[in-house]
């Protein structure tokens, strides 16, 4: 494996639990992350993406969920194999995470600053007017006005895109070589969001973190992302250079996702989408996941489509591509 | 939050004033009189006691007379206990009550909030079922049939603790006991509830991503929002475990109010059933309003203005 890999995921498996009946979230994903790079993942609700992030940091709730198999590694160790308080030295230290909803994700009954400062008193073990000095600094770094006053105030006195800065100023504040962020602007306005993705990408090259994002929103991953891996059903279907999956996407759903894409150039009367509905991941189909809903079903698709190399950067799993 | 307080304590008065009016009315309501006891008494004496503690006048006066007094802070005078007032009375009596009370209170919180926690971290497992089955006997069980179950066990067969006595602390033990069972099995699974509601927000996620220990992420970020319904369960719970020990006094003969309170009711002693009925509702009331500060000051999001 070479250094500048750093973070290498392979077969990753998480399945939930419940009533006889196993839902398998993330079944099989693998993938690298370059130092520096971001990586995009890009799927519809329910694909498993945020599930592929909260099993790297192990921070899948038991029950009902399980990482029943596969490796992480992240600095040449495997974090599935670690400690409790081996992989607690990580979280947030040298892996953080921003969630999706930043109205739910802190905590309402602490002051912003009570949470900021816990983390770097945690993990670079500052003094309590070191963290609050800590603290104000990355409020302001984020762009939050008047951060030494505000920094005693709750998260609901906050709007929901300060919010999101928060989170950002809490994850980075230990300046961590990876940075996941589950969908970081879903719960945000359209103004917001492009704020707050100029921010984590401003702040990606200063502090030098590797970026995963998670999205369903190809219009974010275009322009943030070296690399993107689109999942389907617990699974990812097509891996490839930004600029190439946009151009010549493989994978019939990458296809009918951008296709999804309303474009304002063309005089649409309709907006096109994949006919049918996600598969119930208790219940998968025989063979390829997306089959039902593919336009191209062939007789092989019956069997599970090995992912296949396209070019050196480029892969695919779908019976078309032999 | 002073004008909260201001405006809760204004708020209190028409409360006291339908229970006022509604005990005065519904004592008279009772079969018998304070002076129609076991003891016959010659009618002249009845009469002169009645006119006594003013009970020959007709009822809307006696009642407009025990406003008054009530309004000059006198609860009246005991019709059983010749000489002795209901104040006095109270200040009697409720130092024991509030000892007895306040340690049941205690054990309530410390094991209660102790056990729904355990319950809730160990969710669905043997120990969480263990101690939920031991708390819902601890509601079912009434505190006459556990007393005396701990009276043989602790006072019988062990000897380690009396069985009636009281002065010492430890004779506090054995009902304080009996008198928080209830309120252990309530407050630990309400606690237990409100946790396992915390525990599945996404601030709690986000917490444990930051790398905290567990025991940071519950009892610094969980246990503030777990712990909220408790909060609104111990006020009247205190209330109910100051004023409410009637049976406990009576098994483990405790001269508390509770005594009283029954000896009153049977004797009809009006004043002092009146009397310990409106300052238990008094109690109750500011124990709601303690309740709705302390709830103020745990979710910031609440203010008071």
């Amino acid at each position: 494996m070479s250094t500048n890999i750093i973070l290498s995921v392979r077969n990753l498996q998480t399945y939930f639990y419940g009533d006889g009946s196993v839902v398998k979230a993330v079944d099989g994903v693998s993938f690298e992350l370059k130092k520096g790079e971001t990586l995009g993942i890009v799927g519809e609700s329910g694909s498993g993406k945020s599930v592929t992030s909260l099993s790297i940091l192990r921070l899948i709730a038991y029950p009902p969920g399980k990482i029943i198999g596969g490796e992480v590694v992240f600095d040449n160790k495997d974090l599935m194999k670690l400690s409790e308080s081996e992989i607690r030295r990580i979280r947030g230290k040298r892996i953080a995470m921003i969630f999706q909803d930043p109205m739910t994700s802190l905590n309402p009954f602490m002051t912003i600053g009570a949470q900021l400062k816990e983390i770097t008193e945690l993990h670079e073990g500052l003094s309590s007017s070191q963290a609050r000095k800590k603290a104000i600094e990355m409020l302001e770094l984020v762009g939050i006005s008047d951060a030494s006053r505000r920094i005693d105030d709750y998260p609901h006195q906050f709007s929901g895109g300060m919010r999101q800065r928060v989170m950002i100023a809490m994850a980075l504040s230990c300046k961590p070589e990876l940075l996941i962020a589950d969908e970081p602007t879903t719960a945000l306005d359209v103004t917001i969001q492009a704020q707050i993705l100029e921010l984590i990408k401003g702040l990606k090259e200063k502090i030098g973190t590797s970026v995963i994002l998670i999205t369903h929103d190809l219009g974010i991953v275009a322009g943030m992302t070296d690399h993107i891996a689109v999942m389907y059903a617990g699974k990812i279907v097509e891996y490839a250079p930004t600029e190439e999956l946009f151009s010549t996407p493989h994978h019939p759903y990458t296809k009918g996702l951008l296709k999804s894409v309303p474009d304002p150039m063309t005089d649409q009367k309709q907006l096109f989408q994949i006919p049918g509905l996600p598969p119930d991941l208790s219940r998968l189909p025989k063979g390829c996941p997306f089959s039902p809903r593919c336009s191209n079903v062939k007789a092989e698709c019956q069997e599970f489509p090995p992912i296949k190399q396209i070019n050196a950067n480029h892969y695919s799993a779908c019976w078309l591509e032999n | 939050m002073l004008k909260l307080i201001i405006r809760r304590l204004l708020g209190m008065i028409p409360v006291l004033f339908i229970i006022i009016t509604l005990t005065f009315f519904l004592i008279r309501l009772a079969p018998g009189n304070p002076f129609a006891n076991d003891k016959a008494f010659p009618e002249e004496v009845i009469q002169a006691l009645n006119k006594q503690y003013g009970l020959d006048k007709p009822l809307h006066i006696q009642y407009f007379n025990y406003i008054t007094e009530l309004a000059k802070g006198n609860l009246g005078p005991s019709t059983r206990y010749a000489g002795k007032t209901v104040n006095e009375m109270i200040a009697e009596h409720l130092p024991t009550s509030l000892a007895l009370g306040l340690i049941a209170y205690g054990f309530a919180l410390i094991l209660g909030v102790s056990i729904g926690i355990i319950s809730s971290l160990r969710q669905n497992s043997s120990l969480d079922y263990l101690s939920m089955a031991i708390a819902m006997f601890g509601i079912s069980i009434p505190s006459f049939v556990l007393g005396p179950l701990l009276v043989i066990v602790f006072s019988l067969t062990l000897f380690w603790l009396p069985p009636a006595r009281w002065g010492e602390p430890k004779h506090l033990i054995l009902p304080a006991l009996t008198l928080s069972a209830i309120y252990i099995a309530y407050i630990a699974r309400l606690t237990r509830s409100g946790m396992l509601e915390v525990l599945r927000a996404d601030y709690i996620r986000t917490a444990r991503a930051k790398g905290l220990t567990e025991s940071v992420v519950v009892l610094r970020h969980a246990l503030r929002g777990g712990i909220i319904p408790v909060v609104s369960f111990t006020g009247p719970a205190l209330t109910f475990l100051l004023a409410g020990t009637i049976v406990v006094e009576k098994i483990f003969v405790i001269p508390g109010l509770g005594r009283i309170f029954i000896e009153a009711a049977n004797s009809r002693d009006y004043f002092v059933v009146m009397g310990l009925t409106l300052f238990v509702s008094i109690l109750l009331v500011i124990m709601n309003l303690l309740v709705d500060i302390v709830i103020g000051l745990l979710d910031p999001r609440i203010s008071y203005k």
